[in-house]
């Protein structure tokens, strides 16, 4: 019996897709989820849904961008984020530059606008940037002439995971409105929590905050989540429990006393994880400290863990914003 | 210096904070001092050794006397010189600045302070004088050569934006500046609390992400201070106040006899945290601007005289220190040419009277460190600044003297033109 394959889109339909939409994306550049109204949102998730489709089909090229060029700018160290960026780059069809600046001239006193400056002379259309001090994107944006991409700036804003996320809930649950979703963890230095918190309000869901007070940032209480330290009443009736990455240093006595007592109160295992929703999904944005925040057996169960699903709607996601961007920067020539 | 021709200011609407008037009169200046305040109606008779200057009834008050500026000089001259500093000053009504000692190296030494005082008498523009050091290399352990450095001129100590942690230290300089007559200005911040920090802690800054102290930082050293100048008698000057909570403990400790004397800076009573907006970093100051309920509390300190002086706090930073993800930014603004309009916006927005405001910068400064200056009485320095108090324009930081351009005014829109600034009697600067 021959296998079943599910059936296949034409390449040219996706390039339509992005033609056809009912109003054109209308951000320049994509630096914060606070840049987004719902239709926006819910227009790049549509989209990222049709990549997904064809990311998993044998032929995953396409030409959406071909001809532009992508520069990925990662002043920090990722592995997922930047592969990400870079397959979707690609996929559609661009040439793609990966610079990690920590290794070449920044370390000689360039500072970041001179790199800018200076990549912004190569005439890139999409720049990816990833850097450790908040609002170094939006500085950025500032002083290029090419369309900038977010990929996280210190503690401020991750928007393609917030985009992501919202992308793997649709998915798995249908909607994400009317969705509670419990952010746990260390809410103060993590850019994904405050990605996160705007774009669940912007598209419907209720969010909550859980974590210890010393990592709950100042004024947390006006973000428009409930605020929780008690993790099993955070994650109560929950829908979807969404992990923070803890840094490491944070952990010696600096900001809670220990690894073992802050598993003991926030780390997620199958216990706490009873308190919440009978269909609760759990989610990491990675890389994960098992057995510091989260268990193995709740990471790895696939019943509830949607991780594995997150790294994979992160290529679709990241095609449909660069797609997006690149047929705006079409617009304007 | 060759004497200046005796002038006759005529037709000015006088500012004076000594007498508290504020009318239209004249004034005669005859060899570099104040030959005479005329109120009223000009002079009659007038002798015509006189040149004539026709104010056109626009203010004319006592020069302003800054107690906080920084130059880059020594060590950081691409900053900002004694000579492009000195040059705004003039340009914006300045005719006294107290510079700071965390150069390059550190002025705590009197061969320092006696250098930088004849380097900047031979650019004969305004006045500049030295604040020492407290501690050698304001590095806050060891006590600097206070006696010394007053005996060549230095007129109040300090460890500029460093704290003096050390409490066993900070109270050994209150009392050994006082027995030289010299008060010690401290900025009160926990460095517990503040170091790392660009933000007061709040939703803006949680929002931003930014690293945040909260403004308790302020109050907790706050109370340090006014108790060890309590405890040793000694003279505190309060260096740039900022908090609601802090004006209470100042109040209760001013209460209480504390000889103590706060100044803010004029940043502080303009902007709010709000003002950073999309990581403006011309807005990152030190310290940290705060809510806007912490300035209309500072701004009601400044009316009711509880805060007696205004600073400018004048920092240059070049756009290298500037054009930097906002934490990494250099913090601080340049002011010394925006100060004086920059308190005509306060006056004209609700703010204190004019004369309150002008009274803050001149004659409250020049009392407490000791200058004949600030006052348009007859044999007070002829420092005069003529200022067209309706003339509106728009600030245009490239166009400011400075070096280095990083005004937090840049584009805004406000009133009080500088017409002409007047030092010892000779004019320094005149408008085209």
């Amino acid at each position: 019996m021959p296998i079943a394959f599910a059936p296949m889109e034409p390449a040219a339909d996706i390039d339509d897709l992005i033609l056809a939409r009912v109003y054109p994306f209308p951000l320049r550049h994509l630096l914060s989820v606070g840049d987004l109204n719902r239709p926006d949102a819910e227009n790049l998730l549509d989209l990222a849904d049709a990549f997904v489709g064809l990311n998993r089909r044998q032929d995953k090229k396409l030409g959406a961008l071909r001809g532009r060029t992508l520069v990925n700018l990662f002043f920090e160290a990722s592995t997922r984020t930047q592969s990400s960026f870079e397959l979707a780059g690609k996929r559609l069809g661009a040439d793609v530059v990966n610079m990690s600046p920590r290794t070449s001239s920044m370390t000689k006193g360039e500072t970041l606008i001179d790199t800018a400056v200076t990549l912004n002379a190569m005439k890139p259309d999409l720049l990816v940037v990833r850097h450790s001090a908040s609002g170094a994107a939006s500085l950025l944006a500032q002083k290029v002439s090419c369309s900038v991409v977010n990929a996280g700036d210190g503690a401020h804003e991750h928007p393609t995971q917030a985009l992501l996320d919202a992308l793997t809930l649709r998915r798995a649950l249908g909607k994400v409105e009317g969705l509670t979703v419990a952010i746990c963890g260390d809410v103060a230095h993590s850019r994904v929590a405050r990605s996160n918190v705007g774009l669940l309000q912007t598209l419907g869901a209720r969010v909550r905050l859980v974590g210890p007070p010393t990592l709950m940032p100042s004024g947390v209480d006006q973000w428009g989540g409930e605020v929780f330290t008690d993790m099993r009443k955070g994650v109560a009736g929950a829908d979807v429990v969404m992990m923070l990455r803890l840094q490491l240093e944070r952990m010696d006595g600096a900001f809670v006393p220990s690894t073992r007592e802050y598993f003991r109160f926030w780390g997620l295992d199958a216990e706490k994880l009873a308190f919440a929703s009978p269909h609760v999904k759990v989610m990491h944005p990675g890389p994960m400290n098992r057995g510091v925040e989260i268990d193995s057996d709740v990471a790895d169960d696939p019943k509830v863990s949607l991780i594995q699903d997150q790294v994979e709607m992160g290529v679709a996601v990241r095609m449909a914003i660069l797609s997006s961007l690149a047929a705006r920067l079409e617009n304007q020539r | 210096m060759a004497a200046p021709r005796p002038t006759a200011f005529l037709n000015a609407r006088l500012v004076d904070p000594e007498s508290g008037y504020d009318g239209p009169g004249a004034l005669l200046v005859e060899g570099g001092l104040i030959a005479e305040a005329v109120r009223g109606v000009d002079p009659e008779n007038l002798s015509d050794d006189f040149a004539v200057v026709d104010c056109g009834g626009a203010m004319l008050a006592p020069g302003l006397v800054d107690l906080r500026v920084k130059t880059g000089e020594p060590g950081a001259e691409p900053k900002e010189t004694l000579k492009s500093a000195t040059r705004a000053a003039a340009a914006g009504g300045v005719t006294s600045i107290v510079l700071q000692p965390d150069t390059d190296p550190t002025i705590d030494e009197p061969a320092m302070v006696d250098f930088l005082m004849r380097r900047a008498r031979d650019l004969e523009l305004v006045h500049v004088y030295v604040a020492g050091a407290a501690t050698r290399g304001c590095e806050g352990k060891r006590i600097s050569e206070l006696g010394l450095m007053r005996e060549a001129g230095a007129v109040y100590f300090t460890d500029a934006d460093r704290p003096i942690v050390d409490s066993k230290v900070f109270g050994r300089v209150l009392t050994y500046a006082k027995g030289f007559g010299a008060a010690v200005a401290h900025r009160p911040a926990d460095p517990w609390l503040t170091t790392g920090a660009a933000a007061t802690s709040g939703e803006l800054a949680g929002r931003l992400g930014l690293p945040s102290a909260p403004a308790v930082a302020e109050r907790i050293m706050l109370e340090r201070d006014l108790l060890m100048a309590e405890q040793t008698g000694g003279q505190l000057i309060v260096d740039q106040i900022t908090t609601a909570g802090s004006l209470e403990s100042l109040q209760r400790a001013k209460a209480r006899g504390v000889k103590a004397t706060a100044t803010a800076s004029i940043n502080h009573l303009s902007f709010n945290e709000l003002d950073i907006g999309d990581y403006r970093t011309f807005y990152r100051l030190d310290p940290p601007l705060r809510t806007e309920a912490d300035r209309q509390a500072l701004l009601e300190a400044v009316g009711s005289g509880l805060v007696e002086v205004l600073v400018s706090a004048h920092t240059p930073a070049p756009a290298e220190d500037k054009r930097l993800p906002f934490a990494e930014a250099a913090p601080g603004a340049i002011g010394l040419q925006t100060l004086l309009p920059a308190m005509i916006a306060l006056h004209l927005d609700d703010g204190p009277p004019l004369l309150d405001l002008v009274r803050a910068a001149t004659l409250a400064p020049a009392r407490l460190i000791g200058l004949a200056a600030g006052r348009l009485t007859r044999g007070a320095p002829a420092d005069l600044v003529l200022c067209d108090v309706e003339a509106p324009f728009v600030i245009n930081a490239e166009d400011l003297a400075s070096k280095s351009k990083n005004s937090p005014f840049d584009r805004r829109r406000l009133q009080g033109q500088v017409r002409r600034t007047v030092v010892g009697g000779r004019t320094v600067f005149e408008a085209a």
